[in-house]
């Protein structure tokens, strides 16, 4: 089975909008889910550059699926929803 | 509560759009269009009552962002007016703060209150333990008299079921100088002449209500005037963006800064000057000395705290040595201070040589107004590299680290550190003003924000982060000395 992937937006926009904050997760994630899920930093998803698109900053990356307004409380749900109904 | 929080986050998207607005060819008109297009009709409301709430709080949010005071408002002209207002002004207004009353909650007065929990026991020690005969059984429960109870808190102590409750209003809680208090209607207001402006209110409001009055604005007019404004960053903004400080020098000359120097040049100053001050009054027989860069402890020391003036040291702030450097080298240029805290707008308005405030918040909307990406720009150095202890004096015992280390080992410093002010630390430094002395150290540095600068107000990123990635970047700095 391959690993969830976790990309937290560290570009400008979404660290401004309060990715400051999602940077726990670094640590949390693989303390809590070693084996199934990998967590990085990476730069702008380019979700933001669109009109007025940074009102949904900050944006966390679960697999495909976009997380808005993310928060750690938010993403750590999305991964337990995918942990639960197994890897798609 | 965390700073990062829905209430932080709607403020800010607030000002990215007035910023775009200012950029835009009517300035006016779409300032005056922003609340529509936040919450356009029929959209979902989020936070109050009825959309028209939703604007208007958020209508008012940006009359702050103009630098207006709400208290001053006439609601019949439109944003507009206020836009343009804000466009020609040259002059500052004074006060920092100002409250959004539409935002304002009005929450309950803070007292003593009895929950359901209240089983009416027989031992009733809240009846016993209140030293004001405020509370008797009535119908089986306890009742509070409001008249007589002082909210010692006693009863909600001594009660075993934890059935009585503080009922707090955040921003007066947070206020450690009891400078706000409520107006007839139940709405906060700030008494001036006790506010020292730590900014400690806005960071506390849960609905956003207290707003600094910004001067963006202001700022970016005179750079598309095609003045030579000059940025200041203090300290503690290499911790703020993933990107270095060199990198945030080349962001802030592409949004028409035309250069950037270190505030952290100015501290080498104050940390020279500290030391000196520190042997000599020593030498004089003082048993301590307070460190003097924190603008809310200096607010603090002129407003409520006389006493500790004498063990106060004299030597001028970073931000001081900084701007004087700046208007000798260029007269005519604008100066504007990039800020971590609410406290240091006082300053720039007392101090005739900067103009102007930048927060730190206010800075990260305008990278996203003009769409700078700060981890893609090739990194411009300074003219002035400042050292390691001065990059360090926005860290929490960074200042009188600096001090130890400009005073290489001639005096006995045993540094003792405030962090953060509040109802019990304020009586604390009174304490040792009494007494003249301090039995915690000889050194003490007092930080109004806790964590230092990194945990101000307008900070973006966390203070344990931000002091992570300003230590690991100064390691490589030069040394004072
Ligand atoms: S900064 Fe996060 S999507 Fe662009």
């Amino acid at each position: 089975m391959s690993k969830i992937q976790v990309k937290i937006c560290m570009g400008t926009t979404c660290f401004v909008m309060g990715a400051s904050n999602l940077q726990e997760l670094i640590e949390l994630i693989p303390e809590k889910y070693s084996d199934s899920v990998e967590v990085c930093g990476v730069p702008c998803l380019g979700l933001c550059s669109e009109t007025k698109k940074y009102s949904g900053a900050p944006y966390v990356k679960v697999n495909d699926e976009v997380v808005a307004e993310a928060t750690t409380e938010k993403v750590l749900k999305q991964i337990e929803r995918i942990l639960k109904n197994g890897q798609e | 509560m965390d700073k990062n929080n829905q209430a932080q986050h709607l403020k800010r998207e607030i000002l990215v759009r007035t910023i775009e607005a200012f950029f835009s060819d009517n300035f006016e008109e779409n300032t005056r269009l922003i609340a529509y297009d936040m919450r356009p009709q029929g959209c979902e409301v989020p936070y109050r009552c009825c959309i028209h709430k939703e604007r208007d709080v958020i209508q008012h949010r940006i009359i702050a962002n103009l630098g207006l005071s709400m208290e001053e408002i006439d609601e019949r002209k439109l944003l507009s007016d206020y836009a343009r207002k804000a466009k020609e002004r040259t002059e500052l207004e004074k006060d920092v703060l100002t409250v959004l009353e539409t935002a304002c909650q009005a929450c309950v007065p803070s007292r003593m209150f009895v929950t359901d929990l209240c089983q009416g026991c027989v031992a009733r020690p809240c009846v016993e333990s209140c030293k004001f005969g405020a509370i008797s059984i009535q119908n089986g429960r306890s009742v509070i008299d409001g008249s007589k109870c002082k909210n010692c808190t006693k009863c909600m102590q001594v009660c075993p079921y934890h059935a009585i409750v503080k009922i707090v209003v955040p921003c007066e809680d947070a206020c450690p100088v009891g400078a706000i208090a409520k107006d007839q209607s139940g709405h906060a207001t700030i008494d001036f002449d006790k506010c020292i402006t730590c900014g400690k209110c806005v960071a506390a409001c849960p609905f956003g209500a207290i707003h600094e009055k910004s001067q963006i604005i202001d700022i970016l007019n005179r750079i598309k005037e095609g003045k030579k404004v000059i940025a200041m960053i203090a300290p503690s903004v290499a911790g703020q963006l993933p990107c270095s400080i060199y990198q945030l020098n080349t962001a802030l000359l592409q949004c028409g800064f035309n250069e950037v120097v270190e505030v952290a040049q100015g501290a080498d100053i104050t940390a020279l000057n500290e030391a000196e001050e520190f042997k000599e009054r020593m030498q004089n027989g003082d048993k301590f000395m307070t460190t003097s860069c924190c603008a809310g402890y200096n607010n603090l020391i002129a407003q409520h705290l006389p006493e500790i003036k004498p063990f106060a040291s004299d030597t001028k702030t970073p931000l001081y040595y900084t701007a004087e450097l700046c208007r000798k080298e260029n007269p005519d240029a604008i100066t504007v201070f990039v800020s971590p805290c609410v406290a240091k707008r006082r300053e720039c308005l007392d101090n005739p040589n900067i103009d102007y405030l930048l927060s730190y918040e206010e800075m990260g909307a305008l990278f996203i107004a003009k769409k700078i990406e700060v981890s893609t720009l090739e990194p411009t150095p300074f003219k002035t590299e400042a050292s390691r202890e001065g990059r360090n004096f926005g860290i929490l015992g960074g200042v009188a680290k600096s001090v130890e280390v400009a005073d290489q080992g001639q005096s006995e410093i045993k540094p003792y550190i405030i962090n953060g002010l509040n109802k019990q630390t304020i009586r604390e430094l009174r304490n040792y003003a009494k007494k003249g002395e301090c039995e915690m150290g000889n050194l003490i540095e007092v930080m109004c924000c806790e964590g230092g600068c990194v945990g101000g107000n307008c900070c973006v990123n966390n203070a344990k982060t931000a002091t992570k990635t300003i230590t690991d970047f100064t390691k490589d700095s030069k040394p004072l000395k």
